[in-house]
Formats: structure tokens, sequence, C-alpha cells
């Protein structure tokens, strides 16, 4: 799976963060964090429970006031200019930060009042977003008998009303079961496209592979890792290689010879049979042109070949060197609030 | 300050422009009519102001009516004068204090986020509150009249009465701050509601409200006379029945501008700084 960063360097800095401080106490939720979003692409905040991901959004928010550092979002500053600062964004938080109690229309009718809209620009706002995120039918409704799913899309839509040019997703699909995660994944794909810039916070690899070009790896208040996706896959180190046999057959012969290499210090081959390939890692080209070659001497012909880079958990494992840290596995519903 | 190609969208005039009163206005109105929408969702949120006039009316007059009212040198009918305008600053009391719980419960979701993360005037959601807990005020104030009259209230002037309910408001509204203060800060509404009823309880009942204050001893009597319930259901009473009332006016006056003044930049304060 191989992915093209979406335009690097093209745009100028949607965020900017330097050295940002936040401390509780004992608690560093923030210990020196910098941070920086491109204009018109997705970084993805990586981090375990208790990382600090959602303290910092709620600095970049305006809603926790740091102890020390800068940050300007949009051209503003978080401390000296949050009135400006707050017309430039929507933030949706783990949760949904929507009044149960109305429907969605007057939910979102009530934001757009609050934007400074004219009651018929914010009927009108409204309107077009319940139509643009599936609620035009659930619109009458309150939102307390929406789905999780539905609360979410309702949230991301008053999120959308100020058309805000960086928008921040704290966690937002922590709590959702697969089905309707891949819907808001697909909605947040979506005001991508229409070049929005996102701050993702996450603790799912999956997520941040999905939606992010870029990624900060936070732990413990600090910035462990940063870079493109796929470089930091790549400076984890380790690609994995998948080599189809042009003959079906030769599937286990195949994986016998990859394992006579003996290639040093790493796990023997695994066969997948499902999809007719045998899989090995690989620590260095020289090595890939070494399997190459036995493989060949063989006699075996290559279908196909192709190398994969290292999935997101085993990133984070190598940087940070945690395992259990990250519950990457469980879901929890209530996490974080307030570092 | 790095620079940037953005410009914020939605920028209506000047962005750095502060938010003009029609701002303001149009902010708080936004949000008075989300809390009377919730009204309309769940009636049963009236049932405090609806109620709670009629149930407290009746009881006060026929349990303590007759026995106060022979006191006071009349009977029952001289007591439904000297409550009635007592009940009225209890009432306002009662229900500035639902705004505190119903603040707290705003802050168990996650819409005051949304809230504090817009460029609204921050005392916006706070103002909206007291106007719509003016409204609940002003309609369990209706029913508490018409509940007195009922039983026998005579209302003889109706300036008066009027005064005493805009005073009432006022005190109300100071009192709302320290509630919103209690609701911004305290874990759950539940704390909120029972922490109200610990400081309610004694200054309603330590007060001229519901009996009058010769008969009670000296050291009780030193705590009512300071008692800006007293000065407020005294006041009450002077408007609407007649008698001696510029002193207790301008107390009860005092005390609200004051208790205004110190409460709400506290209460607007914690609102925007609450994590």
């Amino acid at each position: 799976m191989t992915r093209i960063d979406k335009n690097p360097g093209s745009a100028g800095s949607a965020v900017t963060v330097r050295g940002l401080v936040k401390h509780y106490g004992e608690t560093k939720a923030l210990d020196g964090v910098d941070v920086d979003v491109r204009e018109g692409t997705v970084l993805g905040v990586l981090g375990p429970n208790g990382a600090g991901k959602t303290t910092l959004v709620r600095c970049l928010s305006t809603l926790v006031k740091p102890d020390a550092g800068t940050a300007v979002v949009a051209g503003y500053d978080v401390v000296r200019q949050p009135r400006q600062l707050r017309r430039a964004i929507g933030l949706t938080g783990q949760y949904a930060a929507v009044d149960e109690k109305l429907s969605g229309r007057e939910n979102l009718y009530m934001i757009g009042r609050l934007l400074d809209l004219s009651r018929k620009e914010a009927r009108a706002r409204a309107d077009g977003l319940l139509e643009r995120f599936s609620l035009t039918e659930a619109a009458k409704r309150p939102a307390s008998t929406y789905s999780g799913g539905m609360r979410r899309r309702l949230d991301l839509a008053a999120s959308m009303i100020g058309s805000p040019a960086v928008l921040y997703l704290d966690e937002p699909t922590t709590g959702l079961d697969p089905r309707t995660r891949n819907e808001v994944w697909a909605e947040v794909k979506r005001m991508v496209g229409d070049g929005v810039t996102v701050l993702l916070t996450t603790q799912y690899m999956e997520e941040a592979e999905q939606l992010a070009s870029e990624l900060t790896v936070i732990d413990r208040g600090k910035v462990i890792a940063k870079g493109g996706i796929e470089e930091l896959k790549a400076k984890v180190g380790g690609r994995t290689l998948r080599i189809r046999p042009a003959d079906p057959l030769e599937l286990s012969p195949l994986a016998d010879a990859l394992d006579d290499l003996g290639l040093t210090g790493i796990a023997t081959s695994t066969v997948d049979t499902e999809t007719g390939t045998v899989l090995v890692p690989i620590l260095s080209d020289e090595q890939l042109t070494a399997v190459v070659g036995a493989v060949t001497a063989r006699g075996i012909t290559i279908g196909s070949i192709g190398t994969e880079l290292p999935s997101l958990d085993e990133v984070f494992l190598s940087i940070t060197g945690q395992k259990a840290s990250a519950p990457q596995e469980v879901r929890p519903e209530l996490e974080e609030v307030a570092v | 300050m790095s620079t940037t190609t953005l410009t914020p969208p939605l920028a209506k005039g000047d962005a750095d422009a502060r938010i003009g009163l029609r701002g303001h206005v149009r902010h708080t109105s936004a949000l008075v009519r989300r809390n009377l929408l919730w009204i309309r969702q769940d009636p049963e949120s009236m049932f405090d102001a609806v109620l709670m006039p009629i149930v407290f009316t009746l009881l006060f007059v026929y349990v303590f009516g007759g026995s106060i009212g022979q006191a006071l040198g009349g009977g029952q009918d001289q007591y439904v004068q000297y409550v009635v305008p007592g009940m009225m600053a209890m009432m306002s009391m009662n229900i500035a204090m639902a705004v505190g719980t119903g603040f707290n419960q705003d802050f168990q979701t996650g819409i005051m986020d949304r809230f504090r993360t817009l460029p609204i005037g921050q005392g916006s959601v706070l103002f909206a509150k007291i106007v719509v807990e003016l409204m609940r005020m002003l309609i369990a104030t209706t029913i508490m009249m018409i509940v007195g009259v009922l039983v026998g209230f005579d209302i003889t002037n109706w300036g008066g009465l009027i005064a005493a309910v805009a005073l009432s408001a006022l005190f109300g509204s100071s009192i709302m701050w320290i509630f919103l203060v209690l609701g911004v800060t305290m874990k759950s509404a539940q704390s909120v509601q029972a922490m109200g009823f610990l400081v309610l309880m004694p200054l309603q009942f330590g007060s001229s409200i519901f009996a009058p204050t010769q008969s009670m001893p000296g050291w009780l009597q030193a705590f009512t006379d300071y008692n800006p319930l007293s000065s407020l259901a005294d006041s009450a009473r002077g408007l609407m029945v007649g008698g001696p009332v510029a002193h207790d006016v301008w107390v009860t006056v005092g005390w609200s501008v004051v208790l205004t003044l110190v409460m709400a930049p506290i209460a607007i304060h914690k609102f925007r700084t609450k994590s």
C-alpha cells in the first residue's frame, strides 16, 4: 500500500506551534511541543492515552491557555488573538459537541446565528450541511435520538458552518463501531478534498494512515518523531518483500529457498496462500538483491515482486519502545478528557 | 508572528473589531432561543416554576396562616397580606438556584467547548441563562400572584406590585451570578443543588419572608436584620401593601449591584478558563 504525499511543500503553514508547554501540577501534559501543519494537508498527531494530544488541541482552540511557547493558527496567535482565531477554526472532539435536546437543524441554525449569519443565511447553511452530511431525514428529530455516527456527523457539520480554514479533529472516531468509523473517515476525506487544513489526533495507526499525509508522534508531552508517513516508516527501517511465483505450485519451494538463504537476524518467510505470495522481511537493498539472486538460482520464475512498509503499529512500537502503553486494540469510550 | 496567506473566512466586517452591542444581543438571543427550545422539548423542566408557587402559597397560607395571622393581630387574611409579598422574594431565590444546576449540566456535554471556541462574547452564554431564568421567574411570580389573589390577597397598588416584581427580578439576577459560579466550579448538578439548598434555606427562613422577626431571639434578629432577603421581602411588602419602603429598597438595590459587580466577572472568568 503506497501513497503519495499530498503536494508536499506547496503551501504555507496553517498551524505553527513552537515549544508549547502546559503543566497540570506535576503532570507535564505538554512539555515543549513543536507542530507544523501545512495549509491544505492533514497532520496526524499520534500518541497513546495521556500523551498530551487533547491538551494540544485544547490549547490550539483557545480552551486552555498554554504556560509557555507560541502557537499561531491561520495567522492568529492563540493567546493574543483568541477571538479572531476562533473565527478560523472548527473543533470536533471526542464528545459530540451538540445540544442533545435540540434537533439537528436547530443545532446548526444556532451555531450559524452565533457565527453572525443572518437568519436566512443560517437556515440555508443548516439545510445545506444537513443534506451534505446525510442528515436531512433526521433534521427535525432531537439529537438525543441520533445514533453515534449521526451525532458525530452532526458534530462535523457544526464545525463546518463557519467554513473554517483549520479543523481540529480530536480522536474523531473514538468509541465508534467500524462501520460508523468508515463513514466519518469518508466525510473527513471529503472535507480535506475541499481544501480544509486538518489537525487530527488519534491513537489508531490505521486512522492516521487513512487520513493523514504527515505524522507527529507524541508521547508524555514530547514530540518523539515527525515526518511524512512513508518517511517515518522508512526511518524505522525494515521492509517486507512480497514475492508471487509465476507458477502457484512453486509457492512452498520458494518459501524454502528464502529460508535457506538465512537472512541474518530476521524472521523466516511466511506463506500467504490467499494471495499466492511469500512474505519475507529484509533490511537493505543488498538483501533484496540477494533474495532475487537466490530465487533465480533455484530456477523459480517470479510473477511479481514488491516491497511493503511496516504498519504504523510497528513504527510506534519501535520509536517509543513501549508496547502496552497504547491500548490500540481496545477502543475505550471515555479517555483523556481533561488531562 | 508568522505570516500566512490565509484569510479567515466569514470575517464580517473587521475581524479585529470587538463584538458590538448588536453582536452580543444576537448571540444572547440565539442562546436564549436554545434554552426556550429545551423547555418545549422537556416541558417537565417548567414544573418547578409552575407548581412551586401553587404548593408553597397554599401550604403557608393554610398551615401557618391562622396562627401567625393571630399573632399579627388578625387572622388568616392578615397573614395572606403578609406572606404573599414574601413568597415573591422566596420564588426569585428558588428559581435563581435552577440556573446553577442547568449551567452545570451543560458542562457534562461537549456543547460548552463548542460555545467557548466560537467567536462570541463569552458572557453571552451566561446572559442567556439569566434571561431565560428571569422569564421563568416572571411566570412563577404570575402564578403565585393568581393563587395569592384566589386565597384572598388584595392588590391595592398595581404600580407597587410591578415595582416589587422588578426589584425581585433585579435581586434574583444578582443571586443567579452566584449560582452560575457554583455551577461552573462544582463537579455535579446534584452538588450545586445541595449547596444551593444549604445556603438558601437558612437565608429564606432566617428572614422576614414568612414571619415577622420581632418574636425571634436577639441573636437571630441580628442575622435577619442584615439578611438581604429580609430587605427584599420588606421592600416587596411595603410596595404592595403599603408602609415605609425607601430604606429597604435601597438596601436591596445596593446588595444587587454589589453582588453582580463582584460575582459576574468571576462567573465569566471561570466560564472562560474552565478546563
